[in-house]
């Protein structure tokens, strides 16, 4: 992402304050929208998080990198998510899992060198009907057979 | 509130729409005012009635008659026949549409819906819709007709036990809270529906949210409480949205806030997300969540019930428990009780994944065997392949093989066979599933899952992990079955919370039901089910083999030698076991040993 374009990290954790107000309980969802607005949570905005909510910045990081959703990492442009859950693997996860990461060419935690992708298991959606299933930033496929990823990967060229 | 005879429901999906259904809509419109007829007929308009693929299309109630590809000039004809003279239109007639849910179908013979009563029945962004169905009447008992303390009787007379998985009498743990000292109490709706495979509380939230915001109300009067907290895992956005929505429209009928139906009790309810993290469906790690906390447990006692959330006596249940609350109050509590067995009342939802015919959601009496459940509810194994376990109760319970088909689920039961309730999913599994493989798969989901807090927990889930992945590779050694089984039994009696204390079922449940196949696996470098790579070979069977060429030219890695018209040959030291051959072989010739 060009630099220019980058939200403004500190305008970003303000509104989201502002919205939540400074309370000790307001952490994780200040820490999810700035997470949601930024793709991560840069230093800056934890920094930012401490100096406005007046909690010690060790238990910004500790509850930062505890949760699954929560990034200190920059992540790729597309985040690929895959179903891991015991459903998805006995209906053919498996397959779809490697099929996956050979396309991709990255481990599970991995972004790509050119920023463009970030693959990562996610937990039970709770669609098991329509296993396996992989989501792509927001959009979700399920029933994916290992044949279809080339093409489900294709439409975000 | 006005009533029609009848009601015509105009499909306005984009599809229609663009095969002229406004025009039908307002063509339909002006001939019931033509006629006469609008007072008495409603024209509404709707979504998704059919596939579109015959539009534009119309449904009418309550014939529930469905008319599809009409213009504007059918209109007259079919106002003067349907609405006038009470003729169904054959010439219009389409098939009723198939409901497409893949999670909810109609009820089953066995099954029977407390819980799931309303979903997909309702709309659940309206609040009418609900009242409709007896909503919020319980409440309006409750603050009207009963005491706090008749309540709390009334739901320890019905029997409910927690429905999140552990069993605690629903109507013992209010009384608890009530009796414990301390200002301000909270009563929390365990919303993080983690369980892998488990998404009955999901579609409840999504499908009737209204019957958990009531069974939480009535919770919250009968406790003594004035706040009360969703804590929703962020898997499930609609779920959020849909309660969002919900409580907003509780508040402004006056079921939320203050003074609730003028009865002076006063009660709000605020939606929490969760950011991933299994563990914090444990009570303890989910209170921390909420104040902003790392989500990791605490020793219990204290108990949530005398210092729960910010130290203060905390309910805490689970979207299910609360969603049976109104029915008890309304039906009683003998009602309930008549369902299930001596010590497990009530009905119980399940969420069947896996190798079975009918996947989806079921609510079943309590003692319904698991044969029934399978066979009866879910329709039997895939394919008409042999049966071979059922893992209850999400990675922390423990697969149960055919023996016990016949048993009959309650929560004593499922434990005494080393399993658990749990949520109540239910992972049917056929005879192609490796049980070393399930249990090195449940094994690397709590390892993961472990929050790191306790020793065995956290390093004892890693080791067993460890063994099973070596197993598994083909790599087992003598004593590795004693050590699992060492391991399994420390991790049980040692761990914090229910997460760790639960790890090790998936493997002590498989060592003792299936310790065959471990047996195979570390003695014989054999995997029966024929599911781990390093321990199956692929061959190409001489007599069968038509010398196609079509496996040679698919082998990624070129292991497959073989002229033209004669039998092909995989070289196993190339060979990297990725099954294409076999997918892709026209004689199934390829087979696995």
């Amino acid at each position: 992402m060009d630099v220019r374009d980058a939200p403004d990290v500190l305008s970003v954790v303000q509104t989201a304050v502002t919205r939540h107000g400074t309370s000790r309980e307001a952490l994780i969802p200040i820490l999810s929208e700035v997470n949601q607005a930024l793709g991560y949570l840069p230093t800056a905005a934890l920094t930012e998080i401490h100096r406005l909510l007046k909690v010690p910045g060790s238990q910004i990081f500790s509850v930062a990198s505890f949760y699954r959703m929560l990034s200190t990492k920059p992540r790729g442009e597309h985040v690929i998510q895959f179903c891991e859950s015991a459903p998805c693997h006995v209906v053919g996860g498996r397959e779809v899992w490697q099929a996956l990461q050979d396309a991709l060419h990255l481990n599970p935690g991995e972004t790509s060198a050119d920023g463009k992708w970030t693959l990562l298991t996610t937990s039970c959606l709770g669609i098991c009907g329509v296993g396996p299933v992989v989501v792509i930033d927001n959009d979700v496929y399920g029933n994916v057979e290992p044949e279809q990823i080339p093409e489900i990967l294709a439409r975000y060229a | 509130m006005k009533y029609y005879r009848s009601h015509a429901l105009v499909c306005v999906d984009p599809e229609c729409l663009a095969k002229g259904a406004h025009e039908v809509l307002d063509a339909l419109q002006d001939e019931l005012v033509a006629q006469g007829l609008i007072e008495e007929v409603q024209v509404l308009e709707t979504s998704r009635i059919g596939g579109c693929a015959n539009g534009p299309e119309l449904m009418v109630y309550p014939e529930g008659v469905h008319y599809a590809g009409l213009t504007v000039d059918d209109i007259p004809y079919l106002v003067e026949e349907h609405f006038l003279k009470g003729r169904i239109v054959k010439k219009f007639l389409a098939p009723i549409p198939k409901r497409v849910d893949e999670e909810l179908g109609p009820p089953q013979a066995k099954e029977v819906r407390v819980v799931l009563r309303n979903c997909g029945k309702i709309d659940p962004e309206n609040i009418e819709d609900y009242i409709a169905e007896d909503g919020y009447l319980a409440l309006a008992k409750v603050l009207t007709e009963m005491t706090p303390e008749q309540v709390i009787n009334e739901v320890i007379n019905s029997g409910l036990r927690g429905r999140g998985g552990a069993g605690f009498p629903t109507g013992k743990k209010w009384q608890l809270v009530r009796q414990a000292p301390g200002n301000p109490k909270y009563v929390i709706c365990n919303a993080d529906e983690g369980d892998p495979g488990a998404f009955m509380n999901r579609r409840v939230l999504e499908g009737d949210p209204h019957s958990v915001l009531e069974g939480m109300i009535i919770a919250a009067y009968a406790i003594g409480a004035s706040q009360g907290y969703i804590y929703c895992r962020a898997e499930y956005p609609l779920a959020v949205r849909t309660l969002n929505i919900a409580i907003q429209q509780a508040r402004a009928f006056g079921f939320l806030g203050e003074n609730i139906l003028g009865s002076g009790f006063s009660f709000d309810i605020e939606v929490r997300m969760g950011a991933g993290a299994f563990v914090c469906g444990e009570e303890t790690a989910l209170m921390a969540s909420i104040e902003g906390r790392r989500g990791e447990p605490r020793p219990r006692p204290p108990f949530p019930a005398v210092k729960g959330l910010w130290d203060k006596p905390t309910n805490i249940n689970n979207v299910e428990t609360y969603a049976n609350i109104p029915q008890i109050i309304l039906r009683g509590a003998s009602w309930f009780a008549s369902m299930g067995t001596e010590r497990s009342k009530g009905t119980k939802t399940f969420a069947i994944a896996g190798d079975v015919k009918r996947t989806g959601l079921i609510e079943v009496p309590l003692g319904i065997t698991l044969r029934e459940v399978i066979y009866d509810v879910g329709g039997g194994i895939k394919d008409d392949k042999a049966f071979k376990a059922v893992q209850t109760g999400g990675p922390m319970g423990g697969c149960l093989p055919a023996e016990y088909l016949d048993m009959e689920v309650d929560y004593e039961s499922l434990t005494a066979a080393g399993s658990i309730m749990g949520s109540g999913g239910m992972i049917v599994m056929d005879e192609d599933t490796c049980m070393v493989d399930i249990a090195r798969f449940f094994m690397e989901f709590t390892q993961d899952e472990s929050c790191g807090k306790c020793v065995p927990c956290r390093v004892g889930t890693r080791r067993i992990l460890e063994i099973l992945e070596r197993i598994c590779a083909g790599q087992g050694r003598h004593g590795d079955i004693e050590v699992l089984e060492m391991l399994c039994e420390q991790i049980k009696n040692t761990s914090l919370c229910g997460l760790g204390q639960g790890a090790p079922n998936p493997v002590a449940s498989t060592l003792k039901y299936f310790r065959s196949e471990y047996e195979a696996h570390i003695y014989e470098k054999r995997c029966p089910a024929k599911v781990c790579r390093a321990l199956i070979t692929y061959e190409i069977l001489p007599n069968v083999c038509t010398g196609c060429t079509v496996c040679a030219r698919n082998c990624p890695v070129e292991a497959i030698t073989g002229a033209r018209r004669q039998t092909h040959v995989i070289n196993p030291d190339i060979c990297i076991r990725c099954g294409i051959c076999m997918q892709v072989c026209n004689f199934n010739a390829v087979v696995v040993r």
